[in-house]
């Protein structure tokens, strides 16, 4: 049974220096609170993952959280480019950042085969391009059954995952619904997961369509109304696009980078 | 020339390659503008994809991300993203995939990931493949949309991100994709396709106002002209209206 906490307990217990990281989200559900809990504890050394590392993964590599990123799409959705994270590979700031790059059908099958409990995942993918003279973790392999040639790429196994998500109940059961993405794959495939959540309710209706994550796969669940922000959580809160503009040009520069972090993380209090 | 802005009349030529009743997966940007003008348009049951998970979205107003609400309030269905590669696009269900480049060389292959320098230590580096890769090898055939510059129709991509044709004919049977590849071209000059034979792109026609001068000085390569080369037609009064008012819908999305 998903144990319920603070956002603060959640990472303190849950997210350690080194570890393997996924905040996922596929721009709807990004949990953005939890990431500037990581900020605001000083998580060192982070192998940070995701399919579409956005905003909170640039603020997260700008902080110097992060030595290695494992992706397969880093902008700013609907905006443009990443500037912490681009001036983490150009100029190695705040330090170097080693990338293991992918595409999106080969990341998602990287989360099914570990949600899966498989070694790797097959798909047929990334074949003529210069990916897979970039990284290992993209290998050719041969069907058993049919002698063709595919795509093997292995399992990814986070050691801890965090969502946000809609709701869940006093057992930690969580619901989301709208665009699911990945999340539910990161979630079983990693060894601890930390759910943030827009409400704790005493019961819940079904929603068609849902996504839930029982609580006893879930390890702990926090309650962080807004948690999302700017990123949206459908049924509560609409994207702020403006935020999402304005982060071009705050990002832009280091000093002013530097100021927002401040003022927005490290001056903020955890619940907000 | 006047009335119309050269973006406007590459939107417009895009959204006319979409034929009504096909599936069509969608990146954000210039191909959503397109496709979604498209459907407004000639192809009302034009069928839009996007790789957050939404079949069959039918927006009102523009998206501003692949992820954005109302293409979950308005979609078919709305599965996750594994499903969305493994299940519909990996088996060849959809017929369009609609992309745009920050370069592309006479081949049609397509660079998204660096420009510049090796990969470790890039001039550029831009936020990479995304779904493009297998959305160019497993759509029956590839529509571009892409402004015609010297920096970005160059002789060799920097990276192959995503294959067009390769290093030429017979090379994408070679490499085992299933996909056509890439039909058209469409840029704020005019219209590319590759030539039945050699693969390499070609100018067919050119946006009105234009010259093949033109399109040749902004082109990296020795640009091939086709025989027949034509002028297209100009943006229509409607689709430049329903263009008009779907950009409008831009600034409308924030307070949604």
């Amino acid at each position: 049974m998903a144990k319920l906490v603070s956002l603060a307990e959640g990472v303190a217990d849950l997210v350690r220096d080194g570890d393997v990281v996924a905040l996922e989200g596929f721009t709807h559900l990004i949990p953005f609170a939890a990431g500037h809990e990581i900020i605001r504890q000083g998580r060192q050394d982070l192998t940070l993952v995701r399919m579409t590392p956005d905003v909170i993964y640039d603020q997260l590599i700008g902080a110097g959280c992060a030595r290695r990123l494992v992706f397969s799409w880093g902008g700013n959705p609907g905006v443009g480019s990443l500037h912490r994270f681009r001036d983490a590979v150009q100029h190695a700031w705040p330090r170097p950042l080693e990338l293991e790059e992918h595409s999106h059908a080969g990341m998602a099958n990287r989360y099914v085969a570990g949600a899966s409990g498989l070694p790797f995942a097959v798909l047929r993918g990334y074949t003529g391009t210069d990916l897979p003279g970039h990284t290992t973790n993209i290998r050719p392999i041969t069907c058993p059954f049919t002698g063709e040639t595919l795509t093997a790429v292995p399992a990814l196994r986070p050691d801890v995952t965090v969502v946000h998500a809609q709701r869940a109940d006093r057992n930690g059961n969580v619901q989301m619904w709208g665009i699911t993405g990945v999340q539910k794959e990161a979630v079983l495939a990693a060894d601890r997961s930390l759910v943030t959540v827009e409400e704790i309710v005493d019961e819940w209706e079904p929603v068609p369509g849902q996504v839930v994550l029982p609580g006893w796969a879930v390890t702990a669940v926090a309650e962080v109304p807004g948690g999302a922000h700017p990123s949206y959580a459908h049924g509560y809160s609409v994207r702020d696009n403006d935020f999402y503009r304005r982060w071009d040009a705050v990002s832009r520069h280091r000093d002013t980078f530097r100021a927002w972090l401040d003022e927005h993380v490290h001056r903020a209090g955890a619940t907000t | 020339m006047t009335g119309w802005t050269a973006d406007e009349m590459m939107t417009v030529a895009a959204a006319r390659q979409l034929r009504d009743g096909t599936a069509c997966f969608v990146g954000i940007g210039l191909p959503s503008t397109a496709a979604n003008l498209a459907r407004a348009t000639h192809a009302p049951n034009l069928v839009l994809i996007y790789e957050s998970g939404c079949l069959g979205a039918k927006p009102d107003r523009l998206p501003l991300s692949i992820g954005d609400g109302v293409l979950a309030d308005t979609a078919d269905a709305v599965v996750s993203v594994p499903e969305v590669f493994n299940y519909w696009l990996q088996p060849g269900r959809i017929d369009v995939g609609f992309l745009g480049a920050a370069q592309i060389d006479r081949y049609g292959n397509i660079n998204t990931t660096v420009v510049g320098g090796d990969y470790d230590a890039p001039k550029v580096r831009l936020p990479g493949a995304g779904g493009a890769p297998e959305i160019a090898a497993s759509c029956r055939e590839v529509v571009v949309i892409v402004r015609q510059d010297l920096r970005t129709f160059t002789e060799r991509v920097d990276f192959v991100t995503s294959v067009g044709y390769g290093t030429g004919p017979g090379d994408r049977e070679r490499l085992g994709l299933r996909g056509g590849g890439p039909r058209v071209v469409i840029t704020d000059l005019g219209v590319l396709e590759p030539d039945p034979v050699s693969c390499e792109l070609t100018l067919t026609r050119l946006h009105p106002g234009v010259t093949r001068e033109q399109a040749r000085a902004a082109t990296g390569w020795d640009l091939a002209v086709a025989e027949g080369l034509s002028t297209g037609e100009p943006p229509t009064a409607r689709e430049l209206a329903v263009l008009r008012t779907l950009e409008a819908t831009k600034s409308d999305g924030r307070r949604r």
